[in-house]
This record gives structure tokens, C-alpha cells and sequence, in this order.
């Protein structure tokens, strides 16, 4: 209630009235209070279903991404739901078995993440979402797409790394980059197991503010490296 | 004070009673009852909602109350927005409505094969034309793989549903093309002159095609140039043949892009090695050279400008035919120039203009001689130049619908020297049409349209209407019907000499069904063609041939069956007879097969990044005239059957900071005799075989990429 609604109604102002205001201008405070914890409560529970195996395939994707989705629209000024949104979006188009849904499903991914990136500003793990939107789409017809997408992918890790060379997750897609790519086209095992080891010495390097800040990755680093040995 | 008392208790307990759980329930499920899992179910403004679950049911508590918007999406689907009171919010009956896509809208389908990599639902990609072993990166060699094509050797172009090459015309950015092929040697078919890598789009339409499209009794070629690059590139090619370089820049805003490309050719090292069946006087040899500019001059706008340039020469030595035990030589010169200039913009509202320039010319001199024998050599000095202006509008109607109306002027100037006879000519050509696509729903489309064209050596006009229906079954198979009537002029060849020719005719009937899948494409044809008006030579220029063709055909694409492995199955029957030039009555042509198949085969081994390609083709054993038969026997015989086996292989690799790859390719693997056609000496007693140069054809070359990675299309460049 803004102050100068009191101003106008002091004169018939009574008990009864000021006690309402105050009843209320504590429930108010108490919703707000509420809202913020509702807010972190619901994040933490869903990051936390991140790295559940339950989750990791198609459905369970989709499912995370919708929760965030919400989440997302109920706050709009919160970064952090648009960014798992997108996450869990080109995830699903990684795991889809049409691939006649990639596209549209990292067009939904994009739209998040462009979201996230209006809200935060540029961001490296924004960006990885990104570079990983754009690898998704070469699974439609790797024949033709890998030449357009591939470099575009990796050019904008290139800026990720730059916007902050601590983050871990982009040397992990960086190695998966190497590790996907045939030799002719410049992958390398070796090359990115290097990558990944300079990863995993950046997930034990890095401190997250907070338990739904981006911090993913660490373990499936490790099973990559376990596929190259 | 009691009141107000009670009052404050009352409200202190709001915030609990607003916890109070009310379920939402519902059930989602396509018009058509299907039911959809994975549907994000969501009360606005809050965090509280669920996803479907396989059956589309949905269920989830909320503390939420009164009246409130439900939410309903998913990808695919448009967003369903519902409000209701929370209370009544249970056994919610939700129908979802698909979105419109390029996938599930259907498309003019009748009559043609498109390769794009912009377009979805295409039956071939511009790669493919490139990965077609025996083709060696020619365009239209990679199109005779595909229903509809005959494989006729011994001339260039294309023989589509028992029409000759001429009744197949190129076109580049809507522009037809005088000279789309090399200039060859008669009984030898020669290359294209424009690299597939030019073009981002190929469709090959074996009739039925749009009223924007004229001058083709039987089929278009449409090439659409590329726009700009994604990145810079430069390349160097060695093969066996000659080098080649190339560059490709692409400015730092990304709007401007240039690059030129030349590539020299000389096969004396190549005759050294491999005997051909004529002795080479002058080796084959030449050069070409052509540069590009394209800039977008606004977000909608894109200016391409493409010139190049060509030189060759060639000379073979043969046995003479008609005096046996003399020599034949056979020369020529060649000199060839491109010019397309297109500005494509979109004027708002729906309006889009192409504006197009093309000029081109193209000289040959050709020596022909029986050494030591009277007459005189013969020297022939042939030009050809073609301008040309064109413009189309077009604006959208509705949501889908499209109505494309233009015009287009031709100056053509055919000058031809037999020694000292000429027999030159110009033809003014104007054209215009209106063509209408009209969805009637997302799945019903009909696309409706008129020609109209006028030739001023002709002194003619004609019109001509074309029709086309597409009707999507599901989101995989269509049927299509196309009927149209297409004019052509005469040969230059008969126009120079008889200025009182009218146009040929020709009407196009076209069912077809097709199935294409993710990994599966299915495509069947049935066609009907009749010929009108087509040029006889005998007993003196006229217009009074005639004929029919008829036929079906079948194309299978598997890309899934065998791992690594990406194949395809042509299978075309036609039924054709004509009575035109020299014919005494109406016979199978010469150039027509009854039954043609190709199998074209590509593998690919990444552990060893080998890239394996075969084509197999098979073709009935086609007329020949035999002068030595009665004339009521004319066109009796049949040549051999036809098969070929060519193949390919790819190594690609890394040396230094350039990607390598390696190619070689062999045409005709297993040496099969390949038996064109007969011709006889005037007295009946000898006769010779038409065929290729040699039986085998190789070639071996390196191509290294640097900067950037053009690695796909330097494989692809065999």
C-alpha cells in the first residue's frame, strides 16, 4: 500500500482500520518472505533433480524444462529458471529419438536462453547453453549442417572462455567437441582428454555462490574420460 | 473490540487458508483424440502445474485460488490459454492444435526433384549431387542417376521422358542459360560448365513445371546461387587433370563477400598413360576463371553479381567412315563468357521483387577435315549471345498462399559460318506470367498459372496454362496431379535455316505419390506426354511432327538399413515414339530406352575417414537407324544393353594446418562395352560404333583447404 493513501484517508482513520493495515502489511511482508523461500526451496529441489539418473533421458527432460519454464514465467525477472529451462530444452533435443523435434525444441531452448542472457547480460555459461543449442542442431543431417553449425558452436565458447576462462563447463564442452569430431575434421582423443582434465581441475577450483548458480557438469566430465580410456 | 479482534484473527489466518490444496486435473489430447504426454499444464503467474503424462492425463494440488488462466504447451503445438475458476478446474478436456511448419504444410510436388539444404522435406541434398560416384562434380551427370533421365552418352544434356537434351533448358536464378555445357566433339557428351558448389539449390523437374519457367518441351533445371559464405576460405587443388585455386572472402560485418577461382586443365599427361579410341591432335586443355560479389544490402535484400570466363581447345584424328583408310580431323576452339546480375528485396507488406540481368556469349571455331581428300576442309565459326532482363513480384496472401507474377525480355544473336555460307538470325523474346499458389488448407494446395510468350522470329505468340494439386495424406506421403501445355522454338540449328517455323508443343499429364521419412523416401510417377508441332526436315521444313511419350517410375532412398551406408534405387519405364526430322512414320527415338535403372551406393568407413561411392547403371538397348534395312524397318535395331559400374573413393586427412583429402574416381570399372548407337558410310558398307573415347575413365587429385574448413566440398570435388 503506498503512503499516500494514508494521507488521504487519515482523517476516518479508526482501530479497526489501523489494525487491518497492519494485519495486512504483515501478511504482505510474510507472502514476499514466503514467495523468495518458495522461490529457493523450488529451485534447489529441481536443480538437485538435475543430476538424478531418473532425469537423464528425453522425459525426464522435458519435465525438468517445463517445471523451469514455470518457474520462469512466474518470477520474469529471475535469470536462473530461463537458464535451466534451456538447459533441460537442448538436452531433450539431444536425447529426442525424432529428430524431426530438434530443431523445434532448440528454437525453444534459444528462446530461453535468450531470455536468461536479457536478464544476466553476456554470461559464459549462458553462451555454453548456447554452443549447445547450436551443436543440437547439427544431429538433424550431420552431412550438411556440421560445416554451419560446428565452427559457429565453437566460436561462441571461444567467447564464453574469454568472458571468464575460470568456468569450467566450458573446457568440458570444448573436449566434447574434440571428442565427437572425427580426426579429419580436427577432433583429437587426446586433445580432449587434456581438455577435460583442465576441467575437472576447474570444478574442483570453483566456488558457487550459491546451490542453484550453474555448477553441472563435474560428473559427466569424469564419464567421458572413463569412454576415451 | 471484539469485532475488529475477531477480524485480526481472521486475517492472520489468511496466509494458511491460502495454503489450502486444490487439485487440478485434465486429460490433453489432439482434435483427433490422440492423446499428448509432455505437455507443460501451468497456472499463470504461479510455480504450481504438471506435465502429461503417456495417456495426456495430467494432475497436481495448488494453492491457488479463484479465477486464473491455465496454460497448456507444447513444441509442436500452439499454446492453449484457458481461464477458469481453480474450484471447477478438474476433468479439463484440453485439445491442442499443431502448428503449421514447413514439415507438415504440403508442397508442389508433381514432376520434380529439388536438393536444398535450406528447405526440409527434399529428397536429396546438394552434397548428394556432389557424393555421385561416376558423376565427377557434374550436375547434370548426377541428375541422370533419378527418375525420368535417360543415359544417353553421346550427347550432353538431358533426355528426360523421351524428350531430347534440347527439350531440357538450365536455369540460373530464374535466367535460362545459352550455353550451359562445354562445347564438344559430335557422338561425345561434354561436361556442364558451372560447378555444383555454385549453387545452394538444384531442382531437376521432369515436367509439370511453373509458368515461371518457359522454352522447355520437357524439363527445367533451375540452379539457385549460393548466398553468402559462412566464413573465408582458400583452396588449392592438384589432380590429374590440372590444378585449380580458389578464394572465398567474406567481409568482418558479414554482408559482402567475394572470391574468384581459377582452374587450368590439360590432359597430354593423362593421353600418355591411357589410350583413347581417337588419337589426340591437341590434348583437351583449358582454363576458366570466375569471380563473385555478393552483398546483403539490407536485412532483406541481397545483391549477387557472377561472371566467368573459359577457354578451350581440342583436336582428335580418326579413321574416316566414308573413305576408309583416311584420316579425320576434327578441331575446335572455344571461348565462353557468363554474366548474371540478380538483386532480390522485400518491399514490405508481403511484397517481395527479383530483378535479374544475364548476358552471355559464347564463340566456337571448329576445323573439319578428311586428310588428302577433296572437298576443301571445313571450318565453322559459331557465335552465340544471349541478353537478358527479368523481374518478378510476388506477394502473400493470406497465411500461406502466394500469387508471383513477372516478365521477362530474351535478345538473342545466333551467328553460324559453314566456310563461306552463313546463315545468321536475332529473336526479340518476351514473356510474362501470373502464377498463383493457393493453400486452401495447410494440406490442399493448387498452384494456378498462364504463360504467355512472343517471338519475333516466329512472328507468334502463344499461351500457355499450367495447373498443379498437392494433397498431404499425413505428415509423410502426398498424391499430386500437374497438367501443363509447354512451347518451345525450334533448334538454332533448324531456325537458322528456316525462319517460317512455328513453336513446338508439348502437354504434360503428372500423378505421383510419395512417402518421405526420416530415413525413407518412396516416390512413384505415372506421366502422359503428347507432342504437337515438332520440326521435320523432310520433305522440307515443317511443323508437322508429332508423338507421345508414357511411362512410370519409381525412386527408393534408404538411409538406415545397412550402417554407414546411403542408397538409392531409380527405376524409370518409358513408352515414347515420334515422327519428327527425317522419320518416315512415328518410331521409338534414338535416344529412348524402355527401361533404365541406377543404383547409386555411398559409404562411409570413419574409422579409416574413407568415403566409399558406387553407381551402377543399366539401360535397355535403344534404336539405331540402319540404312541397309527397308524403310519400313526404320529404327528396327537395338544398340546393347547398357551397364556401367563407376566408382569413388575419398581420403581425407590433415597435412600441416590444411585438410587434405584425396580423390580418385573410375568410370565404367568393369570395362563393359558401352554401345551408343551406329553410324554408316553413304554407301551402306561400312559403319562404325558410337561409344565413348576409351572405355575407362580416371582420376586421381589432392585438394588441401586452408583457413577454414571447406573439407566436405573438397571431398565432394572428384
Amino acid at each position: 500500500m503506498k503512503p499516500s493513501r494514508f494521507h488521504l484517508t487519515r482523517k476516518k482513520l479508526n482501530m479497526k482500520q489501523i489494525l487491518f493495515s497492519l494485519v495486512l502489511a504483515g501478511g504482505v511482508t510474510f507472502a514476499a518472505q514466503a514467495q523468495s523461500e518458495q522461490y529457493n526451496d523450488a529451485m534447489k529441489q529441481q536443480v538437485g533433480l538435475l543430476d538424478s539418473s531418473n532425469t537423464y533421458n528425453a522425459g525426464g527432460m522435458q519435465q525438468l524444462a517445463n517445471t523451469f519454464e514455470r518457474i520462469a514465467q512466474a518470477e520474469q525477472t529471475q535469470w536462473l529458471p530461463y537458464y535451466y529451462a534451456a538447459y533441460c530444452r537442448v538436452n531433450e533435443a539431444y536425447m529426442t529419438k525424432d529428430k524431426g523435434k530438434i530443431d523445434e525444441l532448440a528454437d525453444m531452448a534459444l528462446v530461453n536462453a535468450e531470455k536468461a542472457q536479457a536478464l544476466k547480460g553476456k554470461d559464459a555459461d549462458i553462451n555454453c547453453i548456447l554452443s549447445m543449442i547450436l551443436s543440437a542442431r547439427i544431429g538433424v543431417d550431420p552431412m550438411t549442417r556440421g560445416m554451419k553449425y560446428g565452427p559457429e558452436s565453437a566460436a561462441v565458447l571461444e567467447e564464453a572462455k574469454k568472458m571468464d576462462p575460470e568456468n569450467p563447463r566450458v573446457y568440458m564442452l570444448q573436449g566434447q567437441a574434440l571428442l565427437y569430431t572425427p580426426e579429419a575434421f580436427g577432433g583429437s582423443k587426446t586433445k580432449a582428454k587434456e581438455m577435460f582434465e583442465v576441467a575437472l581441475t576447474k570444478f574442483a577450483a570453483a566456488k558457487p555462490a550459491s546451490s542453484i548458480v550453474p555448477q553441472w557438469g563435474e560428473a559427466y566430465t569424469k564419464m567421458l574420460i572413463e569412454q576415451i580410456k | 473490540m471484539h469485532k475488529p479482534f475477531l477480524t485480526l484473527i481472521f486475517l492472520t489466518f489468511i496466509p494458511l487458508l491460502l495454503e489450502a490444496q486444490q487439485t487440478v486435473s485434465g486429460r490433453v489430447t489432439t482434435a483427433k483424440r490422440k492423446p499428448l504426454p509432455g505437455v507443460n499444464i501451468a497456472i499463470k503467474g504461479s510455480y504450481d502445474g504438471a506435465t502429461t503424462k503417456a495417456d495426456g492425463t495430467f494432475s497436481f494440488t495448488t494453492s491457488v485460488t479463484g479465477e486464473r488462466f491455465i496454460t497448456a504447451s507444447l513444441t509442436g503445438y500452439q499454446t492453449l490459454e484457458i481461464k477458469t475458476d481453480i474450484a471447477d478446474a478438474q476433468q479439463l478436456q484440453l485439445v491442442l492444435r499443431e502448428t503449421v511448419n514447413e514439415l507438415k504444410m504440403v508442397t508442389i510436388s508433381a514432376g520434380s526433384f529439388e536438393a536444398s539444404d535450406e528447405k526440409k522435406n527434399t529428397m536429396l541434398k546438394p552434397l548428394d549431387i556432389v557424393t555421385t560416384a561416376g558423376a565427377n562434380a557434374d550436375i547434370v551427370s548426377a541428375l541422370r542417376t533419378l527418375p525420368g533421365a535417360q543415359q544417353v552418352g553421346e550427347k550432353e544434356g538431358l533426355f528426360v521422358r523421351g524428350g531430347t537434351g534440347y527439350e531440357t533448358q538450365t536455369f540460373i536464378d530464374g535466367m535460362m542459360v545459352r550455353n550451359p555445357f562445354y562445347s564438344g566433339m559430335p557422338d561425345f557428351a561434354a561436361r556442364g560448365r558451372f560447378s555444383p558448389f555454385l549453387f545452394k539449390g538444384t531442382t531437376f523437374s521432369s515436367g509439370g513445371y511453373s509458368a515461371q519457367y518457359g522454352q522447355a518441351l520437357s524439363s527445367a533445371l533451375v540452379l539457385e546461387s549460393t548466398d553468402l559464405p559462412d566464413r573465408s576460405s582458400y583452396t588449392l587443388g592438384l589432380g590429374s587433370v590440372g590444378p585449380s585455386v580458389g578464394v572465398d572472402i567474406l567481409t568482418k560485418d558479414k554482408k559482402k563477400a567475394y572470391g574468384f577461382e581459377a582452374d587450368y586443365a590439360n590432359l597430354t599427361p593423362y593421353f600418355a598413360l591411357m589410350k583413347q579410341k581417337q588419337k589426340p591432335t591437341i590434348a583437351p586443355q583449358g582454363a576458366n576463371v570466375s569471380a563473385n560479389y555478393r552483398m546483403k544490402t539490407s536485412k532483406t535484400g541481397m545483391l549477387k553479381f557472377f561472371v566467368t570466363g573459359s577457354w578451350n581447345r581440342f583436336g582428335f584424328q580418326g579413321e574416316s567412315l566414308e573413305y576408309p583408310g583416311f584420316k579425320e580431323d576434327f578441331e575446335l576452339e572455344n571461348y565462353n563468357v557468363y554474366t548474371n546480375l540478380n538483386y532480390k528485396e522485400s518491399l514490405g507488406k508481403g511484397w517481395r521483387v527479383q530483378l535479374g540481368t544475364s548476358y552471355s556469349t559464347n564463340h566456337d571455331r571448329i576445323y573439319m577435315d578428311t586428310i588428302g581428300k577433296h572437298p576443301l576442309p571445313t571450318r565453322i565459326r559459331a557465335r552465340q549471345d544471349l541478353s537478358q532482363f527479368r523481374m518478378v513480384f510476388s506477394k502473400n496472401l493470406g497465411r500461406y498462399s502466394l500469387l508471383r507474377f513477372g516478365s521477362e525480355y530474351q535478345y538473342a544473336d545466333e551467328r553460324s559460318a559453314f566456310n563461306e555460307w552463313n546463315a545468321d538470325y536475332v529473336d526479340s523474346y518476351a514473356a510474362g506470367f501470373v502464377e498463383g499458389d493457393i493453400y486452401f488448407t495447410p494440406r490442399f494446395v493448387g498452384r494456378l498459372g498462364g504463360r504467355y510468350e512472343y517471338s519475333s522470329l516466329l512472328r507468334n505468340a502463344n499461351i500457355a496454362p499450367r495447373a498443379s494439386l498437392a494433397y498431404k495424406l499425413d505428415g509423410k506421403s502426398q498424391v499430386a496431379l500437374a497438367y501443363g501445355e509447354f512451347y518451345q522454338k525450334p533448334e538454332p540449328q533448324h531456325l537458322r535455316f528456316d525462319h517460317d517455323l512455328g513453336y513446338m508443343r508439348a502437354t504434360h499429364y503428372i500423378a505421383s505419390f510419395q512417402r518421405v521419412t526420416e530415413f525413407y523416401t518412396l516416390r512413384t510417377e505415372v506421366f502422359y506426354k503428347e507432342y504437337h508441332d515438332l520440326v521435320k526436315t523432310v520433305p522440307d521444313y515443317n511443323n508437322n511432327g508429332n508423338g507421345y511419350a508414357k511411362g512410370i517410375e519409381l525412386f527408393w532412398r534408404d538411409r538406415k538399413s545397412i550402417k554407414n551406408v546411403d542408397y538409392w534405387l531409380s527405376y524409370s519405364y518409358l513408352d515414347t515414339k515420334r515422327d519428327y526430322l527425317n522419320y518416315p512414320f512415328r518410331v521409338q527415338p534414338d535416344f529412348a530406352a524402355d527401361h533404365t535403372a541406377t543404383l547409386v551406393y555411398k559409404h562411409y568407413i570413419s574409422s579409416l575417414q574413407l568415403n566409399l561411392g558406387a553407381t551402377y547403371s543399366f539401360a535397355t538397348g535403344r534404336p539405331y537407324y540402319n540404312p541397309t534395312r527397308p524403310e519400313s524397318e526404320f529404327m528396327k535395331d537395338r544398340t546393347r544393353t547398357l551397364n556401367t559400374l563407376s566408382v569413388n573413393v575419398n581420403y581425407i586427412t590433415k597435412i600441416g594446418q590444411a585438410f587434405t583429402v584425396f580423390v580418385f574416381t573410375m568410370s565404367n570399372v568393369l570395362g563393359n562395352d558401352q554401345e551408343y548407337g551406329f553410324r554408316y558410310s553413304s554407301d551402306k558398307l561400312r559403319r562404325s560404333m558410337v561409344g565413348p573415347m576409351a572405355p575407362r575413365f580416371f582420376y586421381l587429385g589432392m585438394f588441401m583447404s586452408f583457413g577454414i574448413d571447406r573439407t566436405q566440398e573438397v571431398i565432394n570435388r572428384q
